[in-house]
């Protein structure tokens, strides 16, 4: 799956584990959550990788608890419309601190990537053909004058005072 | 009034780009229309029955001159002569050609306009009491913060994608002129015990198919933390709401199937999690912001103006404009005018471009270069002395805008209906035009006294009929129009949705329906001074309904 970060397509180091099959020693695999849950005592002790996928709707405390074991989050987006993904991503890095990567994967749109970017995401798997063109044209369609804080920017001169971040 | 700043400019004039790149993208086939209509919607930007359909905000109703007259150009340049003023404090145009569009909305930001989330999942145009600032019972001028939520809101990246529209509206009365009660979010600048201004909060209010009356979330609220309590509810709706069903995506349905107690905790708790965000509103940055906002230097005037006496004395078509749409100011000598856009058997809320031109003209003589636009679909001039209403008066008189109804039975809320709307199954401007050549703005109109009637074309209560005084929905059985009737609702701060009467009526027979309800009120009023709604909360619904129904049976006989 076409794997696009900070500014351009790269080698996506990570793989899905398809359902029912167990992980590589090697780690590097992005888990259902639900296989994590149900295998994360294996794990104890090791510091293999792991990534996690987010459905949304899934209540955060759910995994919350094991933020610090994952180097990945991906989360789903299953139609462009759909926001959810928007708010856990802000929540993950701002009130959690999420430091690892935080990866769209779904239905994702160029017109969306700004968006996405200013909430804390930081790669997007791309499906869309057209998208792929986009970006790898360089093009990243957007505005450029904001209203509020986005998670990691530096507020703009002549901004609102509003448009800050936690920490600065 | 706000004027922008480089900061404000900029952004319109990126959008602008963004937008006019979308477009072209569409043209070009690289966006789908799907994927495509959410971008135009967001930049107000439907798909109607004939033609494309711009919808442009006017941000808590307040217009310049020079806005006004740039509106008046749009409509005949690039539409047919005509604006219609909506419910929600915007202005649309029902003809334009998508390829004009974006010029459109450049004429517009060269006003600082725009018509930026007047549609989509969003957060919507922010509306305000279209008294403020001028009012004489207000405890304090709400558009400032409605301008602050204006911008926050304004491409949000989190909350561009909600489940559904969001609808903010603000109060600085008492006196609730916005119908805040029956917004996502409502909020009413109060006072608390120590003589702090803050907000009390609804949540959960909505029209549509399914209305409900908001739920008063938070008493006092802080006005720094406008922004924090706001972003905690965006965020809990945004994570929470239905996406299944977008006839369930409203904020108001997540507040009905969550219970109202484990939605409050759940915005409580993410408001306190969200306590050291910096959204607090610095002091500053308000006092900055109400500075555009400061009332206009009204000369001392007597309280009762001599030029408005001897005239009436002689003219009482005059008489009756002044007492039905001159409210109280809250500066002696000075008053509220509202112009009336409901003419007897016109189109509510439609203005020609010389209307437009016309009273951009009078807010410049003697309107200290304010209008607004009220939710009930009229313009207002906030700040006029009394000593020029004779003028006004004239001037309004000759391009047919002195029609003396403000808040009377003919000043009526429609939505399109059938004769413009995709969504209608029913016809209800010329309803409404028939109740107002029935009852027109004469001595028996104010004898009846206040009234609202408010019509919608269709479930989705774009007129809002739930909260009309008397609501008309136009529904469609067995491929027939029929109309029904709903009593005692009430957009106000006392917020109630009307009950319906029974079967509904035919298209023919919906106006003496109607008439039925107005002389069974005028018939059991205690005096003139009770007005339809209190007799209605008094007596309730069984004398209506035996005048209504025994009628009909008594009819066929």
């Amino acid at each position: 799956m076409p794997l696009y970060k900070n500014g351009s397509f790269v080698q996506d180091p990570w793989s899905a584990i398809p359902e029912g099959e167990a992980m590589s020693p090697a780690g590097h695999v992005i888990a259902p959550l639900s296989w994590w849950q149900a295998e994360r005592q294996a794990f104890a002790g090791s510091n293999v990788p792991i990534g996690v996928r987010i459905d949304p709707g899934t209540p955060m405390e759910e995994f919350l608890e094991d933020l610090p074991r994952f180097a990945l989050i991906a989360l789903v987006i299953p139609k462009f419309q759909d926001g959810r993904a928007y708010s856990t991503a802000r929540l993950l890095r701002e009130r959690h601190g999420f430091k690892g990567e935080l990866r769209a994967i779904g239905e994702v749109l160029i017109d969306q990537i700004q968006p996405l970017m200013r909430c804390g995401f930081d790669a997007f798997e791309v499906t869309d053909p057209v998208t792929q063109a986009a970006l790898e044209a360089g093009r990243v369609p957007g505005v450029t004058h904001f209203y509020q804080p986005g998670v990691n920017e530096a507020p703009q001169a002549g901004a609102r005072p509003w448009l800050r971040q936690a920490g600065r | 009034m706000y004027r922008y700043d480089e900061f404000d400019a900029a952004f319109v004039a990126d959008r602008l780009n963004q937008f006019s790149d979308q477009v072209a993208r569409r043209l070009s086939g690289e966006l789908t229309e799907e994927q495509f209509r959410i971008h135009r919607l967001m930049n107000g930007v439907y798909l109607q029955l004939h033609a494309y359909m711009l919808r442009i905000a006017i941000p808590y109703g307040t217009l310049s001159s020079r806005q006004m007259r740039k509106l008046a150009h749009i409509a005949r340049r690039y539409d047919k002569g005509f604006g219609h003023f909506t419910t929600r404090q915007n202005i649309q145009f029902n003809w334009p050609a998508l390829k004009d569009i974006p010029e459109i909305l450049g004429e517009l930001a060269s006003v600082e306009m725009h018509a930026i989330q007047t549609s989509g999942n969003c957060i919507r145009n922010v509306t305000a009491d279209h008294f403020a600032g001028a009012s004489a019972d207000e405890i304090e001028d709400p558009r400032p913060y409605a301008e602050i939520l204006r911008q926050w809101s304004s491409i949000h990246p989190e909350f561009t994608y909600l489940p559904r529209k969001f609808k903010l509206a603000l109060s600085g009365s008492p006196h609730d002129r916005a119908a805040t009660q029956v917004h996502d979010i409502g909020y009413q600048l109060v006072k608390n015990a120590r003589g702090e201004t803050g907000f009390a909060v609804y949540v959960g209010g909505g029209l549509g198919r399914t209305p409900m009356v908001g739920h008063k979330i938070r008493d006092f609220l802080a006005v720094e933390d406008l922004l924090a309590y706001t972003q905690a509810i965006v965020r809990v709706y945004n994570l929470e709401g239905r996406r299944d069903n977008k006839y369930k995506a409203r904020i108001k349905i997540l507040v009905h199937e969550k219970g109202f107690e484990p939605m409050r905790e759940a915005v409580g708790a993410e408001f306190a999690a969200d306590k050291n965000d910096l959204l607090a509103l610095p002091q500053s940055e308000i006092d900055r912001i109400r500075a555009y906002f400061a009332p206009p230097a009204l000369k001392e005037r007597a309280a009762q103006s001599q030029a408005v006496e001897a005239r009436r004395a002689r003219d009482p078509a005059f008489a009756a404009f002044v007492d039905t749409n001159v409210s109280q100011h809250k500066h002696a000598g000075h008053g509220v005018l509202t112009i009336s856009l409901k003419p007897i058997g016109g189109i509510p809320g439609d203005a020609t471009a010389e209307q437009m031109d016309l009273v951009a003209d009078l807010a410049e003589r003697f309107g200290h270069d304010e209008i607004r636009v009220s939710h009930e679909q009229n313009l207002v001039l906030p700040h006029v002395a009394l000593d020029d209403l004779p003028a006004i008066y004239d001037a309004l008189k000759a391009d047919g805008l002195a029609t003396a109804n403000a808040g009377l039975i003919s000043d009526i809320i429609s939505c399109p209906g059938m004769d413009y709307c995709s969504l209608a199954t029913a016809r209800s401007i010329p309803v409404a035009q028939r109740i107002s050549e029935r009852f027109a703005d004469g001595p028996r109109a104010k004898d009846i006294g206040a009234l609202k009637i408010k019509i919608s074309g269709c479930i989705n209560a774009c007129g809002h009929h739930h909260v009309g005084h008397i609501g008309i929905l136009g529904l469609e059985r067995k491929g027939v129009e029929t109309y029904q009737l709903t009593l005692g609702g009430s957009g106000d701060e006392a917020c109630t949705l009307g009950d319906i009467t029974g079967p509904g009526f035919s298209y023919e027979d919906v106006v003496d329906a109607i008439e039925t309800v107005v002389d069974t009120y005028v018939g059991l009023r205690t005096d003139a001074q009770e007005d339809f709604l209190a007799a209605y909360r008094r007596v309730g619904m069984a004398p209506f309904k035996k005048a209504l129904y025994e009628r009909d049976s008594g009819a066929d006989i």
